[in-house]
């Protein structure tokens, strides 16, 4: 039903795109600020790396510059929110959507192919590793590294300010702390986590596209939720952890939605996102398939 | 134990002739989106196959617009482990390209990609005349010239064409370059309407009223599926439009010069064979669309207040009226 390379192939994607997530969990949980931007700042990321690559920038350093965009995006959707007054929802929106118009003068055009040039994938051969699963170790290393930072940041007094913030934000600024300044942090961090997560996607893709942004924040959020719905809520380095688990869950229940053989069950190719939905709500409701047994 | 071997023999030879004949292949298929032109596509590859007495069993798959999921298709395909690949559309055609990376076991598989604009750019080959490796296919480069040609039998003394497309699309933008250029040469001004989603299209229609002398639609995947907005719009305020893709004349387009996306279709599935019959894709020269085809829909034209040329009615492979 589901062949290795697949399987392989979803675990990859759901690794590249947990780091998105847990950028999403970030914002959506943590800071409480439901951050539409992500939609625009995946391609952006996806975008300044490419266009690096294609310039001859070693593919390692175009990751940072993808970063570092995405923090600028970011914090471009927080200043019009805590300066401007704008609700967040619709600041996060305008970025979104001039960030449409950016990617495609970063790229000058909205396709910007990497076959052929050099990009993270043909390091590992050089290095000495090769085969299929090695790709999936790497990106599952950047994944864990980005998710521990994360947490150790977290931990750390700015870190828990950012939660404080989310959490009560009166009670933090009774204790002196700017939390417009913070809410440029979170939401700036959040969005270079994004960003990291497009130019990787573009890297192991072979082209970053105006268009790869479209779903991005559905995807997001439904891994959040899938994740804490597995792993149930409660402190935030299990809820990084979880968020990461969830988007490797997502990824997989379309794998699995592809693998169906479409012929013999009388599903048609376009049933695709039906049964990916189906697949998520089947995976939403073992907590409740396994209190029953308990009880039984 | 002698009597069993000998009704394996029997059922082994029994067997034989009829493997050696209908050989069956295994065709995975990764289409970007549902739309009528790319769907066209599709079923001319299978219809040519099946003509051709080819034995095949597809896994299609469709990303629905979806990145991520082509990616995901990509390494797919790559399990499947298929006689043969086929892309439709440039994004998944890249995405299928980057699973081979990982796949070195597929190395030898033959990949063919369709309904693509620029194989070049898309970074898919190297070389339009020997691709090499195991990739080639066919392009949707269009003949503009043709069809800045009919656009101009209707309107000998043309000014001002808009042209809708979105932006965000590769095979459209290097499309307008090269309509700007013929019209520099030929002596009309481009103008622009761009769309960033089908649900613009309407309201990017209605910004080329008044400003334009007929409105020109490329094979853009985000016009074309909203093509109805367009010819609501179009007919509304008595103005010429004209596509690049015959289906949309059946939609209300006047004319189309060109593209039968299903001969497209036919043209790819017409690589395949020479394939199976032996021949190394990387020996096989990117194609370009053969026939080109002239529908026209007389309904539309009257709608839009557009008088056809006697000399273009002659000259229709198709008339809807």
């Amino acid at each position: 039903m589901i062949s290795w390379y697949a399987l392989v192939g979803a675990v990859e994607q759901g690794l590249l795109y947990g780091i998105m997530v847990v950028g999403v969990f970030l914002t959506f949980r943590v800071l409480d600020f439901p951050d539409l931007t992500v939609d625009g700042s995946l391609p952006l990321g996806a975008a300044v790396s490419a266009v690096a690559i294609t310039h001859g920038i070693h593919p390692l350093v175009a990751l940072v510059m993808a970063m570092a965009a995405g923090f600028a995006a970011g914090m471009v959707t927080a200043l019009l929110n805590t300066k401007l007054k704008i609700l967040h929802l619709l600041a996060s929106i305008l970025t979104m959507i001039a960030l449409y118009s950016i990617n495609i003068r970063i790229m000058g055009g909205p396709n910007v192919s990497l076959l052929g040039t050099r990009t993270l994938l043909d390091m590992l051969p050089d290095a000495g590793v090769s085969g299929y699963g090695a790709a999936v170790i790497l990106y599952g290393l950047l994944a864990a590294g980005v998710t521990i930072v994360l947490i150790w940041f977290l931990h750390t007094e700015l870190g828990l300010a950012v939660l404080a913030t989310g959490d009560n934000p009166r009670m933090i600024t009774a204790q002196g702390v700017n939390t417009h300044s913070i809410i440029l942090l979170g939401v700036g961090l959040s969005n270079a986590m994004v960003a990291l997560s497009g130019a990787l996607v573009a890297q192991n893709q072979g082209a970053a596209d105006v268009n790869m942004g479209v779903g991005t924040i559905i995807a997001g959020l439904a891994s959040v939720i899938v994740g804490e719905t597995l792993l149930g809520r409660g402190g935030v380095a299990r809820g990084c952890i979880a968020a990461l688990i969830g988007s490797i869950v997502y990824r997989v229940a379309i794998a699995l939605a592809l693998g169906l053989k479409w012929g013999t069950f009388a599903f048609t190719p376009s049933d695709l996102n039906l049964i990916t939905a189906l697949l998520v709500v089947l995976a939403l409701m073992t907590p409740f398939i396994k209190k029953r047994w308990s009880r039984l | 134990m002698k009597r069993y071997g000998l009704i394996a023999l029997m059922f082994v030879l029994a067997c034989a002739p009829v493997t050696a004949v209908a050989k069956s292949y295994r065709i995975s298929v990764s289409q970007f989106v549902e739309h009528p032109a790319l769907d066209a596509v599709l079923k001319g590859f299978q219809d040519y196959l099946t003509e051709e007495g080819i034995a095949a069993t597809y896994n299609i798959h469709n990303a629905q617009a979806n990145m991520a999921t082509a990616g995901q298709i990509g390494t797919q395909i790559m399990g499947e482990k298929p006689d043969l690949i086929l892309a439709i559309a440039t994004p998944t055609a890249q995405a299928v390209a980057q699973a081979f990376k990982k796949a070195p076991h597929m190395r030898k598989t033959p990949f063919l990609f369709t309904a693509i604009t620029n194989p070049l750019e898309a970074g898919l080959v190297s070389d339009l005349e020997h691709p090499g490796g195991n990739i080639t296919g066919v392009s949707d480069l269009l003949p503009l010239e043709e069809h800045m040609g009919m656009v101009m039998r209707f309107f000998p003394d043309l000014k001002t064409l808009g042209v809708l497309y979105n932006a965000g699309e590769a095979n459209s933008k290097s499309t307008v370059q090269g309509i700007r250029k013929i019209g520099a040469e030929k002596g009309f001004e481009v103008v622009d309407a761009t769309v960033s989603k089908s649900s613009d299209v309407y309201q990017a229609t209605k910004s080329l009223v008044g400003r334009v002398d007929a409105v020109f639609i490329p094979t853009d995947n985000t016009v074309v599926s909203a093509l109805e907005s367009a010819v609501k719009v179009c007919t509304e305020a008595k103005l010429a439009l004209f596509c690049a893709d015959v289906d949309s004349v059946k939609r209300g387009a006047i004319a189309a010069m060109g593209f039968d996306y299903y001969k497209h279709g036919r043209q790819t599935g017409a690589m395949a064979m020479r394939i199976f019959e032996g021949a190394l894709p990387g020996d096989l020269p990117v194609e370009s669309q053969k026939t080109l085809e002239l529908h026209l829909n007389l309904v539309s034209a009257r709608q839009m207040g557009v008088a056809v040329p006697q000399a273009v009615v002659e000259a229709a492979d198709k008339i809807y009226e």
